[in-house]
């Protein structure tokens, strides 16, 4: 039986650079579809690009999805922390998967290299942070392979041309984020999460550094996992790579990774919005692989 | 007789010369000093300030909160005031502690093109009616152009003042005076400055910003703080007496402030060390000398070179992750350059 992959149905909801880079991703997707791209404004820089690729656009916001609910099954809301929030009310009542990338905090946190298919079973995955998407699966790693993680911390560089408005008068609040997502993820007693902006012409890459402190180090265990935790996060964000492996320095542990992006729609060297937009993505097309398995094993059983 | 508003961060800024490690005893000491020599303002914490208590930048001896706490039992005239970096601190998490504990002034600050990550801050502050200032930090990194639209922003969120760092003491008296002509013509707060001393600059560049119109002064006792240090703060008190300004601070009483502050506070005084001149000349945080030392040595490299390659990074304060990686390369480099030249030999 050779039937045509059938494509999961999404919606993108916010037609920022977040969402209009997502479109371009789910564009090369073997998974996923584009089957409405929804903003408030037809004429924005978004929407037009969305028009020029054939993708069927709505400028009604929400409402879009209200009046036309089966025209999808996953939405990703890339719109604002209280719009996400007053978006998946009504979502949740129309049973959609939601992948919220903003800092709502609604739903289930998910980091695709750490915890994809338990988060899956949760109807709203939250994206956490840019930040978090770096950081997390490092901070994950010395929790599995160290004993008694005292504290870690993470600080993030990202050019200040890649720093939204948003971002900016939000500071505290990816902070906070990004610490509560670095505690429940490594198990560490304390977190702190600090965020640079450097405006450095050219504009520098993402580079984000995690540290812990614990009791005794095993440099030689977190090396050895780190170098697949890092293949596996390469395998939805190209352009994550190791500047400084695993080092026991002045008794703190350091590793350093730097993120350069796809370049989609957004240029590259904002790999703090690449990751988590491409984290986004591996969430949607795992969920997709997995209705597409469950479909088909429902076609065997119906033969 | 024209006044100038001193600021005294002996406590804040020569923490980096210790690396974060000062304790109670040295705060209460230097606290009661300073406040029976009149000095009106005097700023607590960690050098990068609340909440910067990390593995990226050092980790202080004792809590913000125990640190501010000490400084308002012994502070019964200077107002008590605090550095905040939004990106470290939060108005939730520090700030508002800071303010239950007591603190009079609050220094909201950011890297000098990155105004607008303080108006979150500036704004609640502002409306606590605790008095707030905007600090620009490393503003040797940009022109008086831009340095002016940043501190416009911070001054439409609230801010009662605007001070702009020579975080790197990279400035020359001529850049200095360009910089304070240019906000205090299209301000209507007051400017400050806040000088270190790498090219041995401070004072004059202090003296070069009150002529601009500058009406607030940091500086520190004998220059404690980071890197080659501060203005030295019973310098500048006297040569702004002869000068003809009014400080408010008692000339004597400052003089035995200093000399307990380099017998309590400091293992060395501040001085221009060789890699202080290069860290000025490339524009690297001054606050990064610490850490520059230390990682060189372990790495064996020429803290020179880290300096100078850190500068044409263009790191900006918080970044010290970048020194190790920038240790490791030079010494990755070096070694191939060292077995390269081997082969020379070998291929002769």
């Amino acid at each position: 039986m050779t039937q045509k992959l059938q494509k999961l149905k999404v919606a993108i909801l916010g037609s920022g650079n977040i969402g209009t880079d997502l479109l371009i991703k789910i564009q090369r997707s073997p998974h996923l579809e584009a089957a409405l791209f929804i903003g408030r404004n037809l004429a924005s820089p978004g929407m037009v690009k969305a028009h020029s690729l054939g993708v069927p656009i709505s400028d009604r916001s929400i409402d879009a999805l209200i009046d036309d609910p089966d025209c999808c099954e996953l939405v990703f809301d890339a719109t604002s922390a209280s719009d996400a929030k007053r978006h998946w009310a009504i979502l949740e009542k129309l049973g959609k998967v939601v992948i919220d990338m903003t800092p709502a905090k609604v739903g289930e946190m998910c980091v695709p290299a750490v915890n994809l298919s338990a988060a899956l079973r949760h109807p709203n995955l939250n994206m956490i942070t840019c930040g978090g998407q770096a950081a997390i699966p490092l901070a994950y790693l010395i929790g599995q392979t160290q004993t008694d993680v005292e504290y870690i911390e993470t600080v993030s560089s990202i050019a200040s041309r890649s720093a939204g408005p948003a971002t900016r008068i939000n500071i505290d609040e990816y902070i906070e984020t990004t610490e509560n997502a670095l505690l429940a993820f490594s198990g560490a007693k304390s977190a702190k999460a600090i965020l640079i902006l450097n405006p450095a012409q050219p504009c520098i890459d993402m580079q984000t550094t995690v540290f812990a402190k614990v009791a005794l180090p095993d440099m030689s265990r977190l090396r050895a996992a780190a170098g697949e935790m890092v293949r596996n996060i390469q395998k939805y964000v190209p352009g994550y790579q190791v500047l400084v492996e695993p080092t026991l320095e002045n008794g703190r542990i350091i590793v350093t990774v730097k993120v350069q992006g796809l370049g989609d729609y957004l240029p590259k060297y904002a790999g703090n919005l690449d990751i988590i937009n491409c984290a986004a993505i591996a969430a949607a097309e795992e969920y997709a692989k997995e209705r597409a398995a469950s479909a088909s094993c429902a076609r065997e059983l119906v033969h | 007789m024209p006044s100038v508003l001193i600021s005294d961060p002996t406590l804040r800024d020569g923490n980096h010369a210790v690396s974060h490690k000062l304790n109670a005893d040295q705060i209460a000491a230097y606290a009661m000093a300073a406040d029976a020599a009149g000095v009106p303002v005097v700023e607590i914490g960690h050098g990068n300030g609340l909440g910067a208590s990390s593995l990226q930048v050092g980790l202080a001896a004792i809590s913000d909160a125990e640190m501010l706490r000490t400084a308002k039992e012994h502070l019964l005239h200077s107002k008590l005031a605090v550095h905040v970096i939004p990106g470290f601190a939060t108005v939730k998490r520090d700030v508002m502690q800071a303010i239950d504990l007591g603190v009079d002034v609050l220094r909201i600050a950011s890297h000098c093109t990155e105004a607008d990550t303080t108006q979150q801050h500036i704004s609640y502050v502002r409306n606590t009616g605790k008095e707030v200032y905007g600090v620009l930090m490393m503003s040797h990194m940009a022109t008086k152009e831009v340095l002016r639209d940043e501190a416009l922003k911070m001054e439409s969120y609230g801010a009662e003042g605007i001070i702009i760092m020579d975080s790197a003491g990279a400035y020359l008296p001529t850049d200095v005076t360009e910089r304070i002509s240019e906000l205090v013509s299209r301000l209507s707060v007051p400017v400050g400055f806040h000088a270190h001393n790498n090219l041995g600059m401070a004072i004059a560049n202090s003296v070069a910003a009150l002529q601009a119109g500058a009406t607030i002064l940091d500086g520190t006792a004998r220059g404690f703080g980071a890197g080659a240090g501060n203005a030295q703060l019973e310098v500048l008190v006297s040569v702004l007496e002869k000068l003809g300004y009014e400080t408010g601070i008692d000339l004597y009483k400052m003089l035995d402030a200093a000399e307990l502050a380099e017998r309590e506070l400091m293992p060395s005084v501040p001085s221009i060390t060789s890699v202080g001149i290069v860290s000025g000349l490339a524009g690297v945080f001054a606050g990064f000398a610490k850490p520059v030392e230390r990682i060189s040595q372990e790495y064996g490299v020429d803290p020179r070179d880290v300096f100078f390659e850190l500068g044409r990074r263009g790191v900006v304060a918080g970044q010290e992750d970048m020194i190790i990686e920038v240790a490791i390369q030079l010494s990755q480099a070096s070694g191939l350059a060292s077995r390269r030249k081997s082969e020379d030999i070998h291929a002769k």
